[in-house]
């Protein structure tokens, strides 16, 4: 069978190694999940279960149902000060990553050229290829704590890109980005007409202050798409709900791929999101209070063992530099000799090399055996 | 969130965090976090820490039961007396006086469903603001302190994921 180009193009997933390896052996106490540890909230859990008895299992409006797209703009309007029209302006997808491959197939043609802040979540830059476009890395710098700059942006060229594509609170570094970091970079994207893909899907979990979204700031929301979704604040992983957020048009052309590639978003999952967004809340502020304790254990820790990591404030990674030179031969003879699974930075792309991923979405007293573990190891 | 809120939290999820560790979750020093504990000891917030066990997985399980308890008030005395009285007995382990249809819930322990029996009809029932007792054995227990006995412990994510 002829495999297209495109899919060619696009290796396996370094993260697909790590997972094999992790799967190989037993007893690992993984550091390496991308995903919450809770369950879902039981109320969002009990409205999907409700919303079967009554037997909702057609198709939904390919935008997403109505309510779901007024409760979205409901919360981006309060959380974030961002009024969003339910009809012209969002779309319900499955996942995050719906919307987000959506964007790059509605905002690509072949051999446009889309900037990607790295290190980033895997699947930016086989998104884009796919898309038949080209991706430009642009390595983000640990001097500045990983965040986006404008002087990062110029280095690699991407005032040539159509787009620039990342997320903040990151997936890998939890690095955050608050509004006068953002700034520039949105002037970059004024001067330099680039459309701004913001992965914002780890917003909520944000522990320096207020999440703060680019769409905000002046002359941005005209050319600007946010993604969100209810994957990590509402540990809905498997529910596959996100949306997105931009003006007409965009929401117009995403739609156009989504109406024919996807129909519509798992209507089981809608209810629940449309639940999670009315009662929630509490839920969310209480996993994120736990994430904090743990990153603040973790974080201590590595200091502790003299392991050098800048202070992540988001999400539910941190990134610290690895104790050998060679990242990957690190991670793979720590999960050989003690069973700890984390991930090699350079997985996640430019800038980093000579890291680790370590999640902190699994439970303090395996979070401290890990430390321990390390920490053993380490001596 | 204060320290103070906080370590209550943490110490109702596992009382056994070290002060270390506790220092380590708040980001407050070690000693703040020491001393913070004495305090909430001190004023009677903490009034002690506890194991939660499941008596299943032991060959000494002791017997329990729930006893229902109404009683009479009278200008003399008020649910406080009856309440001090009862809590004296060694066997009773929790004592609540709760809005329904009966006044007190009361947990009792004790090494054998006669000893339990007998507690309750030779010094129970014998108080005298007492009018009535209903007592359920405790069969099984499923969950307790918000800890799930049975609870699924496997994580049965992906080892590694994006
Ligand atoms: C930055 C980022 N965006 C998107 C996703 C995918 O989210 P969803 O489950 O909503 O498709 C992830 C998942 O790891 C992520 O880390």
């Amino acid at each position: 069978m002829k495999i297209s180009e495109r899919v060619n193009q696009v290796p396996p997933s370094g993260i697909r190694r790590f997972f094999e390896l992790a799967e190989e052996m037993d007893d690992v106490i993984s550091l390496g999940v991308g995903e919450p540890d809770f369950t879902a909230p039981w109320s969002a859990r009990e409205a999907a279960i409700d919303s079967l008895e009554r037997g909702k299992t057609s198709y939904t409006a390919n935008r997403g149902m109505r309510e779901l797209r007024e409760a979205i703009a409901g919360r981006a309007a309060t959380e974030y000060d961002l009024d969003y029209d339910p009809d012209e302006e969002i779309l319900v997808t499955a996942g995050a990553s719906e919307a987000i491959d959506a964007a790059f197939r509605a905002f690509c043609d072949p051999g446009d050229t889309v900037a990607v802040a790295q290190p980033s979540y895997v699947s930016y830059v086989p998104g884009v290829v796919f898309a038949g476009g080209e991706p430009l890395p642009v390595p983000t710098r640990e001097a500045d704590e990983f965040r986006l700059t404008a002087e990062v942006l110029r280095e690699a060229g991407a005032e040539e890109a159509e787009a620039l594509v990342y997320c903040y609170p990151n997936n890998p570094t939890g690095a955050t980005m608050r509004e006068e970091h953002l700034e520039p970079v949105a002037a970059f994207a004024r001067e330099h007409d680039l459309t701004v893909l913001a992965d914002e899907i780890y917003a909520d979990l944000t522990y320096d202050g207020d999440h703060t979204s680019i769409a905000t700031l002046p002359g941005m929301r005209e050319r600007t798409v946010v993604f969100n979704g209810f994957s990590k604040a509402y540990a809905m992983t498997g529910l596959r709900l996100g949306y997105a957020l931009a003006p007409p048009e965009a929401i117009q052309a995403m739609n156009r791929i989504h109406q024919y590639g996807m129909l519509s978003a798992p209507t089981t999952a809608q209810y629940a999101a449309l639940d999670a967004l009315e009662h929630c809340s509490d839920d969310v502020q209480e996993m994120r209070a736990q994430y904090d304790r743990r990153r603040r254990f973790v974080l201590s820790r590595f200091a502790e063992m003299g392991i050098e990591c800048f202070e992540a404030t988001g999400a539910f990674y941190v990134f610290p530099e690895s104790p050998w030179e060679d990242a990957e031969a690190f991670a793979e003879a720590l999960l050989e000799e003690c069973g700890v699974a984390m991930v090699p930075g350079d997985v996640f792309g430019a800038g980093g090399e000579g890291h680790l991923r370590v999640s902190y979405a699994t439970g303090l007293n395996e979070l401290r055996e890990a430390m321990d573990r390390i920490e053993a190891f380490l001596e | 969130m204060n320290t103070r809120a906080e370590l209550v939290s943490l110490l109702r999820e596992n009382a056994r965090y070290t002060t270390v560790d506790l220092a380590r979750m708040t980001g407050a020093e070690e000693r703040e976090v020491e001393s913070t504990i004495e305090a909430l000891e001190t004023e009677g917030v903490i009034r002690g820490y506890s194991a939660v066990v499941d008596w299943r997985n032991t060959d000494d399980e002791p017997v329990r039961a729930l006893v229902e308890c109404n009683v009479t008030l009278d200008r003399e005395t008020g649910y406080d007396d009856i309440a001090k009285r009862l809590v004296g007995f060694p066997e009773v382990e929790s004592l609540r006086l709760v809005s329904g249809e009966y006044d007190f819930s009361m947990t009792v322990e004790a090494d054998s469903m006669g000893e339990v029996s007998r507690f309750v009809s030779e010094k129970v029932a014998p108080v005298p603001e007492i009018t009535q007792t209903v007592t359920h054995y405790l069969m099984e227990s499923y969950k307790e302190h918000g800890i799930e006995f049975d609870g699924d412990r496997d994580d049965d994510r992906l080892s590694v994921s994006p």
